[in-house]
C-alpha cells in the first residue's frame, strides 16, 4: 500500500500533499528529529570500565542507550539531549559528562 | 517468569528517541517503561491525554510511538481508549479482526487526577480492559507548572507561588491512587523509577495482562517543576520511596499488598531537600512546614500498613 | 419492498441504527433523544443488534468514545440534544479535524440558559461551524431516510466528516406518524460496510491520530477540511439521487415547495415546513403566490443554490428558530442573505426570529409573516430587517 511518508512531509508541503487530520500512518517517524543538537553535556561511555550491569539503560528518557543482546552500545548521539541520568545511575563510573564545545 | 532487566532491554523499542520532552523527563522513562512491559509481537493501542507528553510525542509529522496512538483531548483520554477497545471487542465480535491488542493509556496528574478524573472514573467503572497509567510529576507542567491536586502541600506552583503571606499549595495531595483502589477493578498499583525497575515493569506487565480495567500511578520528577538538576532524577525516586513520600504498592483484586518496606523509613526532609520547590521550608521560621509535611506522610504511610496487613 | 408503520421520531431513527447494526454506540441520556439510546438498548438486550453499546458517563464521553471507536476502524454512533451537545463542544472539533465519520442523531432542543426542555435550533446551530455535516429533518420520515444516508456521504473518502442528523425535539421526535421503513436486508445493502484505509487496530501498519499540530502545518490540515466540505456537496446528492433509485424517495440540499411562481417565500429549517406547507396551500387559493424552501443541508450550505431558489422572489423572510445574539439576526438568515449578496435583482430579505425554547407556531402564525411580506411588496418598504415573532410584547410588534 503507498501512502504519504512522514519523511517526505515538511514545511513547505502544499496541503494536498499532506496526510489528512494529521494522520501518520508509520511508528517512530520522530527519530528523524535530532534532538541531540539540544545538549550542552556529552555522555562518554567507557567500555572498559563498563560491567553491562544495564541499570542506566532504563532510566534513559531518550531511548539513547541502544541495547542489543543484552549488551548496551555506545550512545544515540542524534538523540541524547545529555540529561545526565545514566552517568548518576552508573555504578562503575563508566559514564562521564563532558561539556559540549562548538568546533 | 522472572524479571531479567537485560532481557526485557534486549526488545526493540517501543518509544523511539527524537520525541521533544525536556532533558531528563521523568514521563519519557515512563513511555519507555510501559511499552517495554508489552510482550514481544503483541500489538497495542496508546491513548494520551493532552500535556507536555502528547505535545512531545505526536509532534506532526513526527511520532515518537512505534505503537498506534491517539490523542483528542485533555480530558476525554480514557473514553477514547474505552472507544477504541469497544471497536475492537465489536470487530472481533463481528469476525471482521484477528488477533489481540491492548488498550493503553497514559496521562499525566492534570489529566488523571483533575480534568480528566470524571472520565478516567467512568470508563474504569464500566470495565473496559484497558490499563491507565498516570505519570504524576505533581503540577500542571505543560502549562508552566501550576498547582493541580496533586501537587504536595508547600509545593512552589506558579498559581500556588511562595510569597510574603503564602508557603505555597494550601492543600494536600489527593491520594488518587487510593481513589482508584475504591473502584474495586482488579488491579490498581503505585511504582516509579527504582533499580533495575523490576518494580515498575512487574506492575506494568500486570496491570497490561490484567483482563479488565487498571490502574498504576507513577512518580515521575519533572526537573523543571520541581526544581532540580536533571540527573538527580533516580536519587529523587529513591528518596520519595525511602522516605515513604510515595510507597510502592499494589491492590490486586482488592487485596492490598506493600511492595517495599523501608528498613529504615527515612525523614520526609530528605525527599524534600533535593528540591527547589520546598526550598521555603528550609528557612528559619517554616520549620513547621516540614513537621507537617511528616506528620501528612506517616499518617498516610500508617493507613497503608494498616490496609495491607488486614489484607 | 417498503413497511408501513406508526412510529414516533425517535423510533424511527432508533430503527434505522437497528438495521444499520453500527459497530459502536456511546450515549449519555438526555431530553428529547433519551429514547433513542433507551430503544437502542433493547435492541442490544433482544439480541436484534451485536452493537458495543458503551454508557458512558457524560456526553463528552460518548463522543470521545465515538472518536476512538472510529479511529480504531468502527462504524460509531451516537444521539444527543441540547445541553449533551453542547458538552461535547470540545471534542465535535476534534471529531472533525481527525477526519473521522461519527454519525450523531441531534434531537434539536433549546441550548441551557435558561434550563427548559423544548424545541428550537439552537444546539446544532451552535455546532455549526464545528466541521460537521448537518441534515435536518422536517418529519419522522425524514429523520429515518436521513439517517440511512448519513454513513454513505461521512464516510466518503473525498468526505471523511462526521455528520449530524437532526430532527425537532418532541414535535418530530415524539410525535407518532405514519412511517415508510425499508426492510432490513435493502437498508444494509444500501448503507453497506465501513472499511477505512487505516486505523488504529487491525492493519500491517500502526496509524498516529490527532498530532500536535504545528503553525507551519495546521493551517493546511484546516484547509484540507474545509475541502472536504465542499466535496461533500456532490455525495450528498449522488447518495440521494441513489436513495431515490433504491427507495423512490427524493432529497436534495433544500426542497422548493410552491417556488415555481412564488412571489414571497420562506426560508425555514425542520417541522415548521409542515405548518408552511398547510399555509401556502390557504394563500394559494386566495390567490397569493406564495412559496417555501426548506433548507436540509445546512452544513456545507448550498449557497449558489439558494441563490438561484430565491432568485425571482419578491420578499423572502428567513425563519431561524434560534438566536444568535449578533443585534442583527439568526444563523439562517446571516447564510441566506450572503448567498444572495451575488443576485442581480435580490429579493427584499428579513429575518424573522421565532419558536424560541418551544414557542409554538401556528398556521395563523406563519400566514402573518406572509402577509407581511406582501405589505413589503406592495410598499417597498422592508421596515426592520430582524424581527422577534411570537413573544408577548407591551408595545406594538413587527409581526
Amino acid at each position: 500500500m503507498s501512502y504519504i511518508k512522514a519523511e517526505n512531509i515538511n514545511e513547505q508541503s502544499p496541503w494536498q500533499e499532506m496526510t489528512p487530520g494529521g494522520e501518520i500512518y508509520e511508528g517512530g517517524t520522530s527519530r528523524l528529529t535530532k534532538t541531540g543538537e539540544w545538549r550542552s553535556n556529552r555522555p562518554v561511555w567507557d567500555p572498559a570500565k563498563c560491567r553491562q550491569c544495564l541499570l542506566c539503560a532504563p532510566f534513559c528518557p531518550d531511548s539513547s542507550i541502544p541495547v542489543k543482546d543484552c549488551k548496551r552500545l555506545d550512545f544515540d548521539l542524534d538523540h541524547c539531549k545529555g540529561c545526565g541520568i545514566c552517568q548518576k545511575v552508573c555504578p562503575f563510573a563508566a559514564i562521564t559528562m563532558e561539556q559540549e564545545v562548538h568546533q | 517468569m522472572a524479571y531479567n532487566h537485560k532481557v526485557e532491554l534486549s526488545k526493540p523499542e517501543r518509544f523511539a528517541p527524537g520525541h521533544r520532552l525536556c532533558a531528563g523527563c521523568g514521563a519519557g522513562i515512563v513511555c519507555r517503561g510501559i511499552t517495554r512491559a508489552l510482550d514481544e509481537g503483541d500489538r497495542a493501542v496508546i491513548c494520551n491525554a493532552t500535556g507536555c507528553l502528547e505535545v512531545s510525542s505526536f509532534l506532526y509529522p513526527y511520532t515518537a510511538w512505534e505503537d498506534s496512538y491517539i490523542h483528542s483531548a485533555f480530558e476525554n483520554a480514557s473514553a477514547v481508549c474505552g472507544g477504541v477497545e469497544s471497536a475492537y471487542k465489536a470487530l472481533k465480535k463481528k469476525g471482521k479482526l484477528e488477533g489481540e491488542c491492548k488498550f493503553i493509556t497514559i496521562g499525566g496528574d492534570g489529566g488523571t487526577y483533575d480534568i480528566g478524573f470524571q472520565s478516567l472514573s467512568g470508563a474504569m467503572e464500566r470495565g473496559h480492559d484497558m490499563v491507565y497509567f498516570c505519570y504524576d510529576n505533581e503540577a500542571y507542567m505543560n502549562t508552566g507548572i501550576q498547582r493541580s491536586s496533586s501537587t504536595p502541600r508547600f509545593a512552589n506552583a506558579t498559581t500556588t507561588p511562595v510569597g510574603t503571606q503564602s508557603l505555597g499549595k494550601k492543600q494536600e495531595k489527593k491520594d488518587l491512587t487510593v481513589i482508584m483502589a475504591a473502584h474495586n477493578i482488579p488491579y490498581v498499583a503505585q511504582t516509579t523509577f527504582i533499580g533495575n525497575f523490576k518494580d515498575f515493569h512487574e506492575k506494568a506487565h500486570r496491570a497490561i495482562y490484567t483482563p479488565g480495567p487498571a490502574f498504576v500511578n507513577v512518580m515521575a520528577p519533572c526537573p523543571r517543576g520541581w526544581q532540580y538538576p536533571s540527573e538527580l532524577l533516580p536519587q529523587i525516586c529513591k528518596m520519595a520511596v525511602e522516605t515513604c513520600v510515595w510507597p510502592l504498592y499494589e491492590v490486586v483484586e482488592g487485596k492490598w499488598i506493600l511492595s517495599y518496606e523501608p528498613k529504615k523509613k527515612l525523614p520526609v526532609e530528605e525527599f524534600m531537600r533535593l528540591q527547589g520547590r520546598f526550598k521555603h521550608c528550609f528557612k528559619p521560621g517554616n520549620e513547621w512546614t516540614i513537621e507537617a509535611a511528616q506528620d501528612y506522610v506517616d499518617r498516610k504511610w500508617e493507613a497503608l500498613l494498616d490496609r495491607c496487613s488486614r489484607s | 419492498m417498503s413497511i408501513k408503520d406508526r412510529l414516533s421520531g425517535n423510533e424511527a431513527v432508533a430503527n434505522a441504527m437497528r438495521q444499520i447494526n453500527p459497530d459502536v454506540f456511546a450515549a449519555f441520556p438526555i431530553t428529547p433523544s433519551t429514547e433513542i439510546p433507551q430503544y437502542f438498548a433493547q435492541f442490544v438486550a433482544d439480541g436484534k443488534v451485536d452493537t458495543e453499546y458503551v454508557t458512558v458517563e457524560s456526553e463528552h464521553s460518548s463522543m470521545s468514545t465515538c472518536i476512538g471507536a472510529a479511529a480504531a476502524g468502527a462504524r460509531a454512533v451516537t444521539a444527543t440534544s441540547s445541553a449533551g451537545l453542547a458538552f461535547m463542544y470540545e471534542v465535535l472539533y476534534v471529531a472533525a479535524s481527525s477526519r473521522l465519520p461519527i454519525t450523531l442523531a441531534c434531537v434539536n432542543r433549546t441550548l441551557t440558559g435558561p434550563i427548559n426542555i423544548n424545541n428550537d435550533h439552537s444546539d446544532s446551530m451552535g455546532a455549526r461551524d464545528s466541521g460537521w455535516l448537518q441534515i435536518y429533518a422536517e418529519n419522522n420520515q425524514e429523520a429515518y431516510d436521513n439517517y440511512l444516508q448519513a454513513m454513505r456521504i461521512s464516510e466518503h473518502p473525498s468526505v471523511r466528516l462526521p455528520i449530524m442528523i437532526c430532527q425537532d425535539g418532541f414535535i418530530t421526535s415524539h410525535a407518532v406518524e405514519n412511517i415508510l421503513l425499508e426492510s432490513d436486508e435493502d437498508v444494509k445493502k444500501f448503507v453497506g460496510e465501513y472499511h477505512p484505509e487505516h486505523a488504529l487496530i487491525g492493519r500491517d501498519h500502526p496509524l498516529a491520530v490527532g498530532p500536535y499540530d504545528s503553525c507551519p502545518y495546521c493551517m493546511e490540515h484546516k484547509v484540507q477540511q474545509a475541502e472536504a466540505m465542499k466535496n461533500a456537496k456532490k455525495v450528498i446528492l449522488d447518495v440521494a439521487a441513489d436513495f431515490e433509485r433504491t427507495f423512490g424517495r427524493h432529497y436534495g440540499f433544500f426542497e422548493e415547495y410552491r417556488m415555481e411562481d412564488a412571489e414571497v417565500a420562506l426560508v425555514l429549517i425542520g417541522s415548521t415546513a409542515g405548518t408552511a406547507k398547510a399555509c401556502i396551500e390557504k394563500l394559494r387559493a386566495q390567490g397569493v403566490k406564495a412559496g417555501l424552501v426548506k433548507v436540509r443541508v445546512f452544513r456545507p450550505f448550498p449557497m449558489e443554490e439558494i441563490a438561484q431558489a430565491l432568485k425571482n422572489v419578491k420578499a423572502v423572510a428567513v425563519m431561524d428558530k434560534s438566536e444568535g445574539y449578533s443585534a442583527c439576526g439568526g444563523p439562517l438568515f446571516a447564510e441566506v442573505r450572503s448567498a444572495c449578496y451575488d443576485l442581480d435583482n435580490p429579493p427584499k430579505m428579513i429575518d424573522v426570529v421565532y419558536g424560541l425554547a418551544g414557542r409554538d407556531c401556528a398556521v395563523e402564525d406563519v400566514e402573518k409573516v406572509y402577509y407581511h411580506l406582501l405589505k413589503i411588496v406592495e410598499t417597498g418598504d422592508v421596515g426592520p430587517r430582524y424581527i422577534h415573532f411570537g413573544q408577548r410584547s407591551n408595545q406594538e410588534e413587527v409581526l
